[in-house]
């Protein structure tokens, strides 16, 4: 008994309408799909095709958004504030796209990797989890409802726990490392969902946008202070921000290679923008306990872990762990982009993360590549193979160049806007001064420890009885492709800046609120 | 070994049945009675786990065996999305089910729903008998070389 009548008029959606979905939901069927077919060698063709076109879809997306506006998608047709929504915009268009550039150009080097680090029962329920943590990330990044980021959080972390636990195959201390993972994972998630619950308490809402305007005529409400101190200590252990990233040098070190070049470039990155997201959209740096707290707790802490982390790294004997401390400095910067608060500053963090995200994914294939060859990534090990593996190691200079930000290198522009946004706030506050001595000081720091590696690889005599030879193409070819893109968007630097300003714009322009309902009924 | 514990046996074996029974008419009953796709898998699982516990792990692995656990686990959550894109190829929003009755949306959301309960319900057995031979067969899949 149809009644035509009381029924709306649908437009069918084309598959256009269906790409902030398809973002998350291609990387999340190819996990199921890779456990229940159970075939070692279609889980690679499956993971790769199915990041590949997350890849494609991610760059259409931005490219629909760089000027500005967002897409609204809803899911099962309840619109928001009530139903889940992904909203995409400049911002996360953009960390869509470093997550899924990383995870499709890992993964013709994981398959090298993997086959030699993993038992190889274990191949396809690796590649699902790795699919899994992919989803997890892209899925964190794309929402636009703040519990639905927690899922998300949760799927990626779980699926990582078990990846970094894989690196157990190799050393047993894999397991130490991704337990104490889990249990500062799971700490920092239930304080985040702490925070969350807080603001459902004060507001009723789980939708970022719809918590924004709903905090704004909040004012000084204590609920909604301590959910945001919730919030980011909870975010800022996914972030590993300084005092509490002690997780991450033991998992980077134990986890397989491919498993940490992964990770090295998305989670923190991903974390990092959800962070960004809750301080500026949902709550708005127009609240003096927000800017307070950049000010009083991010900036400061930012610059001790540009120092401290550094200076960890230039006394590391293994080339892994000292990557995995430079990374901890290396998010320093990114925080201390953020602290700054202005546009520059965010567009020097967002460019950071992008950049850092290439050189540091590049670094750590470096030193999977020379784990294939030597079995170690101890200085011991590999000093002296700049001559036997020349093509391995020139990809290691680029990145390590990269990574201090020497002109001509991506890593150069984003520090030297860093170094800029403090500067144009010298006048206000002549302490920013202090600030930009700092970041330079530290680059040096950066300057030693990366040169500690060229000495170990290029001026050390190699071990006679070494028979390491050069990496086999699968690992050469993404390692090039990345430090292409590392001196690429160091020389032609407008596309990622544009992007990069477009996106701290809008960031800076808080909440761009909700949709009217008659709108929310259509994707936009 | 087997001579020990009659009753519980029997009452085991008459038991299964019924509580398969009774897990199925929570998952398809559930959209008018309590219930629904997680609690009829639990109830499914716990089929299963009562005959491992009375009958030894590796006899429901006979009957459950542990390949096919993985294959259904990963099965349900392909259930549950494919029912999403299914909405998507209908030209509809994912999972919104009114696209399998365009004319009578209640119709459409009533099939939609049974169709993810389902899917859950295959994942939840999965996953509950998964965690019960995971914990029950620990020891012997343990060898020294392992630690």
């Amino acid at each position: 008994m149809a009644n035509t009548a009381l029924v709306a008029e649908h437009t069918a959606r084309t598959l256009y309408d269906h790409l902030p979905l398809l973002q998350v939901l291609v990387p999340f069927c190819a996990a199921p799909l890779i456990v229940l077919l159970g075939s070692r060698r279609l889980a690679w063709p499956l993971a790769f095709v199915s990041s590949a076109i997350a890849l494609i879809i991610s760059v259409m997306l931005m490219m629909s958004v760089r000027e500005g506006g967002y897409i609204s998608y809803t899911m099962g047709g309840w619109s928001p504030p009530l139903g889940i929504e992904y909203r995409i915009d400049a911002t996360n268009a953009y960390v869509l796209m470093l997550i899924s550039a990383i995870g499709t150009v890992v993964l013709p080097f994981a398959y090298v990797s993997v086959k030699d680090e993993i038992r190889s029962k274990d191949h396809s329920l690796f590649y699902a989890c790795w699919m899994l943590c992919l989803t997890g990330l892209l899925g964190m990044v794309a929402t636009g409802d703040a519990f639905n980021v927690f899922v998300f959080l949760e799927i990626s972390s779980l699926s990582t726990y078990v990846l970094v636990a894989q690196g157990a195959a190799r050393d047993r201390r894999a397991l130490t490392a991704a337990y104490d993972y889990l249990i500062m994972g799971t700490i920092g998630a239930t304080f985040f969902v702490i925070g969350l619950g807080m603001l459902y308490m004060a507001t009723g809402t789980l939708n970022m946008a719809d918590l924004a305007d709903r905090i704004a005529d909040q004012g000084a409400n204590r609920t909604v202070r301590s959910g945001f101190a919730f919030i980011v200590v909870g975010l800022g252990l996914k972030v590993a921000m300084f005092p509490l990233h002690l997780w991450l040098p033991k998992a980077y070190t134990f986890a397989p290679s491919a498993v940490t070049v992964f990770l090295s470039a998305t989670a923190t990155k991903a974390a990092l923008y959800v962070l960004m997201r809750f301080i500026f959209s949902v709550y708005h740096p127009d609240f003096s306990f927000t800017t307070n707290a950049l000010e009083i707790i991010f900036l400061p802490l930012a610059i001790i872990a540009m120092f401290s982390a550094s200076f960890v790294a230039a006394f590391q004997i293994n080339f892994k762990r000292m990557l995995a401390y430079s990374s901890i400095a290396q998010v320093g910067y990114m925080l201390l982009g953020i602290a700054i608060l202005t546009e520059t500053g965010l567009t020097a963090a967002l460019l950071h993360m992008f950049n850092h995200g290439l050189a540091k994914a590049l670094l750590f294939m470096g030193v999977g590549a020379l784990v294939l060859r030597t079995g170690s990534a101890f200085y011991t090990q590999i000093s002296g193979l700049g001559r036997k593996m020349p093509l391995t190691c020139g990809a290691i200079v680029v990145g390590g160049l990269s990574l201090i930000g020497v002109p001509g290198t991506a890593g150069f522009l984003s520090k030297w806007l860093l170094v800029q946004a403090a500067l144009e706030r010298v006048a206000e506050n002549s302490s920013f001064l202090l600030v930009s001595i700092a970041i330079v000081l530290s680059s040096l720091l950066a300057v030693v420890y990366v040169w500690r590696v060229f000495e170990v690889l290029y001026l050390r005599e190699p071990d006679p009885n070494s028979t390491a030879t050069e990496a086999p193409l699968m690992m050469l070819i993404p390692m090039w492709i990345l430090a292409g893109s590392c001196l690429w968007f160091g020389l032609s630097t407008d596309f990622l800046y544009d992007i990069a300003n477009q996106a701290a714009l809008g960031l800076l322009d808080g909440s761009m609120g909700m949709l009217d309902s008659n709108e929310a009924l259509g994707v936009k | 070994m087997i001579f020990h514990h009659l009753i519980l046996r029997v009452v085991t074996k008459l038991l299964v049945g019924t509580i398969i029974l009774f897990a199925l008419y929570v998952q398809f009953h559930g959209d008018f009675s309590p219930g629904g796709g997680f609690q009829a898998g639990v109830i499914m699982a716990v089929a299963f786990i009562l005959y491992g516990i009375v009958f030894s792990l590796e006899s429901v692995k006979k009957v459950f065996p542990e390949w096919l656990v993985h294959k259904i686990l990963a099965l349900g959550v392909l259930i549950y999305a494919g029912t999403g894109i299914a909405t998507m190829l209908l030209g509809y929003d994912f999972l919104d089910y009114d696209a399998f009755a365009p004319l009578h949306p209640t119709h459409g959301q009533h099939w939609g729903l049974l169709a993810i309960e389902f899917g859950v319900g295959v994942t939840v057995t999965g996953v509950m008998v998964a965690i019960y031979y995971a914990f029950a067969g620990r020891p012997p899949s343990l060898t020294d070389e392992d630690w």
